[in-house]
């Protein structure tokens, strides 16, 4: 059956509303929090700090060390059991090797740097917004960093290419692919890429065109979110 | 560094790290409704630097076997490494665990929640309210805050439809839970011979009693909690309970 309208009303390139403040924690060395739709995202950072046990030390770097978390409330259903699950170990590990290429950890061997994102809310896209705040974070805590990153989920619903995929959309009967992407706004270079679904080539090209310029739009919300912070101080 | 030394001879001095008097807290903001597509309830509490968030989930479950006609409630705390470089990740502190216990014990105590009203079908089907608290930043009175957060949580829930077999979270009714009493927490600390409420975390490391008093609106006691390695005497923890009554009646007025 063929997706002609969104659920949401929205354009099919088109994003749900977006809110970025950076330095949301301020027992953190740098934070922020991201909301896209009902999805809300917070991220703090703390360090570079001494990291134990001595055998996970990199000689050369900072360990970026990232953890991933859905409050136990923030589920569309029934309670989400706190700790940590298969899925939020996996997501942490990607948010890991999403922003990674980015940030400068040359300059704090043996250390570590803890990023921790928390779920308030969800209606999908949850690690993609993790990402955004994860990214906006390291910036406000004073990272070198050679670009931000910028995450969505694009993919195609039915047969239709669309971005930003909500819980409905992620649900649709008739089949949705899921592929959420963080990129480099600077060189358009991907960071992180998962698929979920069936996709034929044609239609991955283009969902990744449209989710790449999806990530230059939210690229300006964060660049405007650092701003608003570091104009007025 | 704010020293355990400075902060003493501040206190001996009658005065405090950011010059509020010592019955005195800092600004209380509540917000209801901070999670309202995922949560039955959920609310921000704001004391000062610290913010603390709550949820409650509403779930159908069986009755426990000596009390087949009551719902129940479920508190919990993470006290995550987000909020403050002090805390790590991993199975929950016994600073958390005594958070969630002494929350858990003020709402219960003093019957805040009816939970009788909480039952659906005897012996088979009642309520069920897991609360969920977490801290975002912690700076000091996270005892005050987890109350008020749980609090304002439950006040902003609504049930979600009960068909008799299956809940549907899609949609609400208009029900809220049967709320019958305020209780509210007021800690207070010892810093030397001093009292004060409301502390910053180098006021926190400084003390070394606590008191937590949850009082309810008709002034009773219901809840109460010592922290902290020195021994408090009877008539101090008389002048205490006579603070907190006093405190908690502030704090009771920023409930809608």
């Amino acid at each position: 059956m063929k997706y002609t309208k969104r659920f949401d009303g929205r354009k099919f390139d088109e994003l749900r509303p977006i809110q970025a403040r950076v330095g949301v924690v301020k027992n953190a060395m740098g934070s922020a929090e991201f909301k896209i739709g009902k999805t809300h995202a917070i991220a703090a950072v703390y360090g570079p700090r001494e990291l134990f046990p001595k055998f996970l030390q990199l000689s050369d770097r900072a360990l970026l060390r990232c953890h991933y978390n859905m409050m136990a409330f923030s589920g569309s259903g029934e309670r989400v059991r706190p700790g940590p699950s298969r899925r939020s170990k996996e997501i942490s590990m990607v948010t890991e090797k999403a922003l990674e290429p980015v940030v400068n950890l040359g300059e704090f061997p043996r250390a570590v740097v803890d990023v921790y994102v928390e779920l308030i809310q969800t209606d999908a896209g949850t690690r993609c917004a993790g990402i955004c705040a994860a990214a906006l974070a390291l910036a406000d805590a004073g990272f070198e960093m050679k670009d931000l990153v910028a995450a969505i989920s694009c993919g195609v619903v039915g047969d239709q290419p669309v971005v930003d995929l909500n819980k409905e959309e992620e649900d649709y009967e008739d089949g949705a692919v899921d592929i959420p992407i963080a990129v480099m706004p600077h060189t358009g270079q991907v960071t992180l890429l998962q698929l979920d679904g069936e996709i034929d080539p044609e239609h991955l090209r283009k969902a990744l065109d449209m989710g790449k310029k999806a990530c230059e739009q939210i690229a300006d919300v964060q660049r405007a979110a650092l701003r608003a912070k570091y104009t007025e101080e | 560094m704010i020293t355990q030394s400075y902060v003493e001879s501040l206190a001996m001095k009658g005065a405090r790290i950011d010059g509020r008097k010592f019955d005195q807290y800092r600004e209380v903001t509540i917000e209801y409704g901070i999670s309202p597509k995922s949560a039955e309830g959920s609310a921000r509490v704001k004391i000062g630097d610290t913010e603390v968030v709550a949820g409650v989930k509403l779930e159908v479950g069986k009755p426990f076997p000596d009390k087949p006609d009551e719902g129940s409630i479920m508190v919990n705390v993470e006290l995550l490494p987000l909020s403050s470089s002090l805390f790590e990740s991993g199975p929950p502190s016994q600073e958390a665990i005594e958070l969630a216990r002494v929350t858990d014990r003020g709402i219960r105590e003093c019957h805040a929640l009816n939970f009788k009203k909480l039952c659906v079908k005897e012996g088979e089907h009642v309520w069920l309210a897991f609360i969920d608290i977490y801290p975002i930043n912690a700076g000091g009175n996270l005892f005050d805050a987890c109350t008020l957060a749980a609090l304002a949580a439950l006040h902003d829930a609504r049930f979600p439809v009960f068909d008799g077999k299956k809940v549907d979270y899609a949609e609400r009714t208009k029900d809220q839970l049967p709320m019958e009493r305020l209780p509210i927490s007021c800690t207070v600390w010892k810093v030397r011979d001093q009292l004060l409420v409301d502390p910053l975390p180098e006021e926190e490391q400084a003390a070394n009693a606590r008191l937590t008093v949850v009082t309810t609106e008709d002034n009773k006691v219901c809840a109460m909690q010592k922290g902290g390695t020195e021994p408090l005497t009877v008539d101090e923890i008389m002048a205490i309970v006579d603070l907190a009554k006093n405190k908690s009646e502030e704090l009771r007025r920023f409930f809608r």
